[in-house]
């Protein structure tokens, strides 16, 4: 059972979705070079394909088939959670 | 010891010729008929004797499943060396290639990612010179 505060408690999925931010619909190739080319993070692609397994299951990821390829997506909705959970004050947001 | 030849699996050799040579640019080298299928290979312009790749047919079982799993996980089935990913993805695009990646600089390296249309995705990539 994975919950969000779970699935964003771990570095190499918090690069996966600033890597996903960058560029929307990308394959688990894609996003391995990332993590190995920006960030030396040089994990195997069944460790990354879990680590995206988690983020999906929380809905930060979504995925969807492209011809016979399949493509991630972030997805920030479950976040909404986090801030009705624990509101920002306004006028005190930075940037 | 060199390495002289190098394959891709494909689904339809004559349509794989059409695509190497037409759309990516490569010339045919050998093309030696053995029965339903012929020993043909492409090479680049830019090497004519350099090493050929292998237009090899994917008739074998375990072959299938294999370009698909890699299909799906984005993972090329090979890549060559250009000397500009951007203009590539340009001038290919304009014939109608898709690009599973268009062009990405992860620094040392630019590449792209596109599909041969005969069941297989080739990566394309510039190294980049140290500055």
């Amino acid at each position: 059972m994975n919950d969000i505060y779970r699935a964003l408690a771990d570095p190499t999925r918090r690069t996966l979705m600033d890597e996903l931010c960058k560029r929307e619909g990308q394959t688990l190739f894609e996003l391995c070079a990332r993590l190995a080319m920006a960030h030396g993070i040089g994990s195997t692609r069944q460790a990354v394909s879990q680590h995206l397994a988690v983020l999906e299951d929380v809905g930060l990821v979504r995925t969807e088939r492209q011809g016979r390829s399949k493509l991630h997506w972030f997805d920030g909705t479950p976040l909404q959670a986090i801030a009705a959970r624990w509101p920002i004050p306004r006028g005190k947001t930075k940037s | 010891m060199r390495i002289n030849v190098t394959s891709v699996f494909v689904d339809d050799q004559q349509k794989a010729l059409r695509f190497y040579t037409e759309v990516l640019g490569f010339r045919k080298k050998t093309e030696i008929p053995l029965g339903d299928v012929s020993w043909l290979t492409v090479v680049s312009p830019e090497e004519p004797n350099g090493t050929e790749l292998l237009l090899e047919p994917d008739t074998h079982p375990a072959v299938k499943p294999y370009k698909a799993a890699l299909v799906e996980d984005g993972i090329p089935a090979t890549s060559f060396a250009v000397a500009d990913v951007q203009a590539e993805y340009a001038r290919l695009s304009s014939e109608g290639v898709r690009f599973l990646q268009p062009p990405v600089d992860h620094g040392t390296v630019v590449t792209a990612v596109l599909d041969d249309t005969c069941g297989n995705l080739i990566q394309i990539a510039e190294e980049k010179r140290p500055s």
